[in-house]
């Protein structure tokens, strides 16, 4: 599984991939931040910053997860590791984690950097702060994991970007889309799967159990299914 | 050392392969022949673990895959028709990759050394492989499938698309593996099993439809034994006497080389063998024989029996 994970972590960074991540998510992390924050002399106006954070996701996060199966399909290298002595639920958390890594490690970094001025010019509430990181990693590795099972349905990478980019921007938009929706029913499931929302009581320094539990659940369950699509091959 | 028992694997309504059951000892070099989409890809991934079979048992060393993926996995090196290769890595980075993956503990740095030597591959080792030839990459599969040292080898089609020189090489490189190592081979190509292999296993439509050694192929052929005789005598006389001889089914002239000599092509009936007594019988008439051959069953009688086209 290590062998797995590190292999993945270089190929990141072997091609642009890896790069073209950490430059954008800093570049654009930090216009945001600046624009809300330092500019307009607010402290407290971080909260906003981690929203336009997990919108940032909707581009960044197909960006690691487009290849992550796909490719191995297609180059048929799935060979090599299916029938190496690792388990499929190996594989599978392998390329999670050397994903989410690229993720999490930038998104933490940023957020210990852009504290500093914060904490030197104005007077955060590190609780709320804190919280905030925190759900937004939790929403991360949901993100990661639904983009790593899409990977996996498809053997052309541009169709797992674009597949991922469409349910994120659905999890992220679900409240916004509920106004123009009529049915109570599909309102109700907006309401439920919004990611935004939910993150709404982390914004505010307030735990959310459900919350919480919501998205480790989403990242729980789209791992067990790319072990399913794994396995599902085996036997069709 | 492996143990296959009535296997069979079905996509959707079609059978890739149908109750096929084989044994094959430790140290032998197996050569698994069939036409494209004979099933031959299908029990080799089957084998390594990559398909599920719909019914029957694989067994490593005593080992059922799907009991003890893990450990048979272990035991097997597998070159899939397709080298698995990352050719974004050098070759170094991915032998080591497949050595971690394998979680071995030989020593990396000499192992590796050690396997590109016998693959000769030392040269490349700092190379990214996107920039090695066919012929190269198909040495880096290779020695991706030795790491470990594992006890099974699994070659599917192994010099497919190579150039002759190439193919010679990884022949040569296949029978020295052979020597430690348990070997299965699949290829449609007939020449590369009777070069290489110690056994065939013919494979059509998903079923097993020879198993032999490729020493006995002559039996493994349906039909009758044929000799070809080349005797200094009258033509006339000549194949009547041959014909009279007990189990010579039927005489005919091949080639009258025009010196008094010509070739009889002798066919005796089933498994009789009629050269002892053809000799004497030639001899006591003082009529020299120049030559005597056996038209042995070649492998493409073989093959083309099996699978049911013309001999």
């Amino acid at each position: 599984m290590l062998a797995i994970y590190k292999r993945e972590m270089r190929a990141f960074f072997s091609g642009p991939v890896g790069y073209v991540f950490v430059a954008i998510f800093f570049a654009v992390s930090a216009g945001i931040f600046m624009s809300l924050t330092v500019q307009k002399g607010d402290s407290a106006n971080y909260q906003n910053y981690f929203t336009y954070v997990i919108m940032l996701c909707i581009i960044e996060i197909p960006l690691l997860t487009m290849k992550l199966v796909s490719e191995e399909r297609k180059m048929k290298t799935d060979q090599l590791i299916v029938t190496a002595p690792v388990s499929l639920f190996g594989i599978v958390m392998a390329k999670f984690l050397a994903a989410y890594t690229l993720f999490g490690g930038s998104f933490l970094v940023s957020s210990i950097i852009y504290y500093i001025p914060l904490k030197a010019y104005g007077t955060p509430e590190s609780a709320t702060y804190i919280g905030s990181v925190i759900a937004v990693l939790l929403i991360g590795a949901a993100f990661v994991a639904i983009g790593e099972f899409i990977s996996s349905l498809t053997e052309n990478q541009f169709l797992a970007a674009f597949g991922t980019v469409a349910v994120l921007a659905l999890l992220i938009f679900a409240q916004n889309i509920n106004t123009y929706v009529n049915s109570e029913f599909l309102r109700r499931i907006f309401s439920a799967i919004s990611v935004t929302s939910r993150f709404t009581y982390f914004m505010y320094g307030l735990f959310d159990w459900a919350s919480f539990i919501y998205f480790l659940s989403l990242s729980a369950l789209f791992i067990f299914l790319t072990v399913r699509v794994f396995e599902r091959r085996r036997w069709s | 050392m492996i143990k296959i028992e009535h296997l069979t694997k079905k996509y959707g309504e079609r059978y890739a392969i149908n109750d096929v059951s084989f044994t094959v000892e430790r140290g032998e070099i197996v050569g698994f022949l069939g036409p494209n989409g004979a099933g031959k890809t299908t029990t080799m991934s089957i084998l390594t673990g990559y398909l599920s079979s719909t019914s029957g048992r694989a067994e490593v060393d005593g080992m059922d895959i799907l009991e003890h993926p893990t450990e048979v996995k272990k035991k097997i090196g597998y070159l899939p028709e397709v080298p698995p290769l990352y050719v974004d890595m050098t070759v170094r980075d991915y032998l080591e990759f497949i050595y971690d993956l394998k979680c071995c503990k030989l020593g990396k740095k000499e192992h590796i050394k050690q396997i590109c030597d016998t693959v000769k591959i030392s040269d490349a080792m700092g190379r990214v492989i996107k920039n090695l030839s066919k012929g190269y990459r198909q040495r880096v599969g290779i020695a991706g499938a030795l790491v470990g040292n594992p006890e099974v080898i699994i070659f599917d089609e192994p010099t497919n698309g190579l150039d002759p020189k190439q193919i010679i090489d990884i022949r040569n490189l296949i029978k020295e593996l052979g020597k430690d190592h348990t070997v299965i081979l699949s290829t449609h190509i007939l020449s590369e099993v009777k070069s290489i292999c110690d056994r065939i296993i013919i494979i059509s439509n998903g079923k097993i439809v020879a198993d032999c050694k490729t020493d006995d192929l002559d039996g493994a052929v349906r039909g009758n034994r044929r000799v070809l005789v080349r005797v200094e005598g009258p033509r006339t006389s000549v194949p009547n006497a041959i014909k009279r001889i007990n189990g010579v089914a039927s005489v005919s002239v091949a080639v009258d080389f025009g010196d008094g000599s010509c070739s009889y092509l002798v066919e005796s009936a089933g498994d009789i063998d009629v050269r002892k007594p053809l000799f004497s019988m030639l001899a006591q008439n003082g009529w020299p024989i120049l030559s005597l051959e056996p038209v042995g069953a070649t492998i493409e009688n073989v093959f083309l029996s099996a699978v049911g086209g013309e001999v």
